[in-house]
C-alpha cells in the first residue's frame, strides 16, 4: 500500500479527510473558494444591479465553497457532518441551477458558476460535491473503524 | 505586457503539471527539481504582475482593471499556498495538490488575457 493511502485506511485518525486523495480534494475546493470568492465579490461590488439574483447565487456558492474547504481541511467529527451538508447542498445546486438555466436561459442572462451544471468551470463543480461525498464515505469509514478499535482495546 | 511572457509562463506551468503527473503515478513525493521550476514560474509570475500594472497604467483603451489587477495578483498566492499544502504531506498526493495548482495557472492567465483584450470582466 502506497503511504499516501494511510489517510483512508482502516486506522484513520480523525484529521484523516485532509490526508491523502483528500488532501488534493482540498485543493481544489480551495481553488474554487478563492476563484469564486473573488469573482462574486467583484460582481457584488461593481455591478449587483444588473443581475441580482445570479449574483447573489455566486456569493453563495462561493461560500459553500470556503466552508467546504475548512470543514474538510478540520476534519473533526462536527466538521464532518458540516462538510457532508454543504456537498449535498453543492450537488443540490448544481443539477438545480443547471437545469433551470438549461430549460429557460432568460433566468440566468449572466453565468454563474453552476449554470450549464458548471461548464464554464470544466463541469469541476458538478464533479466535486460527488468526489467530496465519496470521500467523505471512505474516510468517515476508516474513522469509524479506528474508533471502534479504540473502544475494544 | 509583453506578449511572450504569459506564453512562456502557460507552457512552464503546463510542462510542471506534466512533472507531478508522472509523481503521482509513480507514487512518489514532490522532487526538489520539481520545486525549483515552481520557484521559477513564480518569479515569472511576479514579473508578469509588475508589467501588467505598469501596462495597465499606460493602456489607451479600457480595461476591467480591478479585476485585472485581481487576476495579476491572486495568481501570485496559487503556487506558495499549493506548495505549503503539498509539503506538509509529502507523498504521491503531495503531487496531486501541485498538479492542481499548476493547472491552475494556464487557465487564470488565459481569463487575465480575455480581461486584458476586453472580453468579460
Amino acid at each position: 500500500m502506497s503511504d499516501g493511502a494511510r489517510g483512508a485506511g482502516p486506522r484513520a485518525p480523525a484529521g484523516a479527510l485532509r490526508h491523502g486523495p483528500g488532501r488534493a480534494l482540498i485543493a481544489v475546493y480551495a481553488l474554487f473558494a478563492l476563484s469564486a470568492t473573488a469573482r462574486s465579490g467583484v460582481q457584488l461590488a461593481t455591478r449587483f444591479d444588473e443581475a441580482p439574483v445570479p449574483y447573489l447565487l455566486s456569493a453563495f456558492a462561493a461560500l459553500m465553497y470556503a466552508l467546504a474547504t475548512v470543514a474538510l481541511a478540520r476534519g473533526s467529527e462536527s466538521s464532518r457532518v458540516l462538510a457532508t451538508v454543504i456537498c449535498l447542498v453543492e450537488l443540490l445546486g448544481v443539477v438545480v441551477v443547471g437545469t433551470i438555466s438549461m430549460l429557460t436561459p432568460e433566468a440566468f442572462p449572466e453565468a454563474t458558476v453552476w449554470s450549464g451544471f458548471g461548464s464554464g468551470y470544466g463541469y469541476v463543480p458538478l464533479l466535486l460535491p460527488v468526489l467530496g461525498l465519496v470521500w467523505l464515505r471512505m474516510a468517515g469509514r476508516g474513522a469509524r473503524g479506528a474508533a471502534q478499535d479504540r473502544r475494544a482495546r | 505586457m509583453p506578449e511572450y511572457l504569459p506564453t512562456v509562463l502557460v507552457f512552464a506551468a503546463l510542462i510542471a503539471a506534466g512533472w507531478t503527473l508522472i509523481g503521482l503515478l509513480r507514487d512518489r513525493g514532490p522532487d526538489r527539481i520539481l520545486l525549483g521550476a515552481l520557484a521559477l514560474i513564480e518569479v515569472g509570475l511576479l514579473a508578469q504582475a509588475v508589467l501588467g500594472i505598469a501596462g495597465l497604467a499606460g493602456a489607451e483603451r479600457e480595461v476591467a482593471s480591478v479585476t485585472f489587477v485581481g487576476y495579476l495578483l491572486g495568481i501570485l498566492l496559487v503556487l506558495p499556498i499549493a506548495a505549503a499544502w503539498a509539503l506538509a504531506e509529502r507523498s504521491r498526493w503531495g503531487n496531486a495538490v501541485l498538479l492542481v495548482g499548476c493547472l491552475a495557472i494556464p487557465v487564470m492567465i488565459v481569463r487575465l488575457q480575455q480581461v486584458w483584450d476586453g472580453q468579460g470582466v
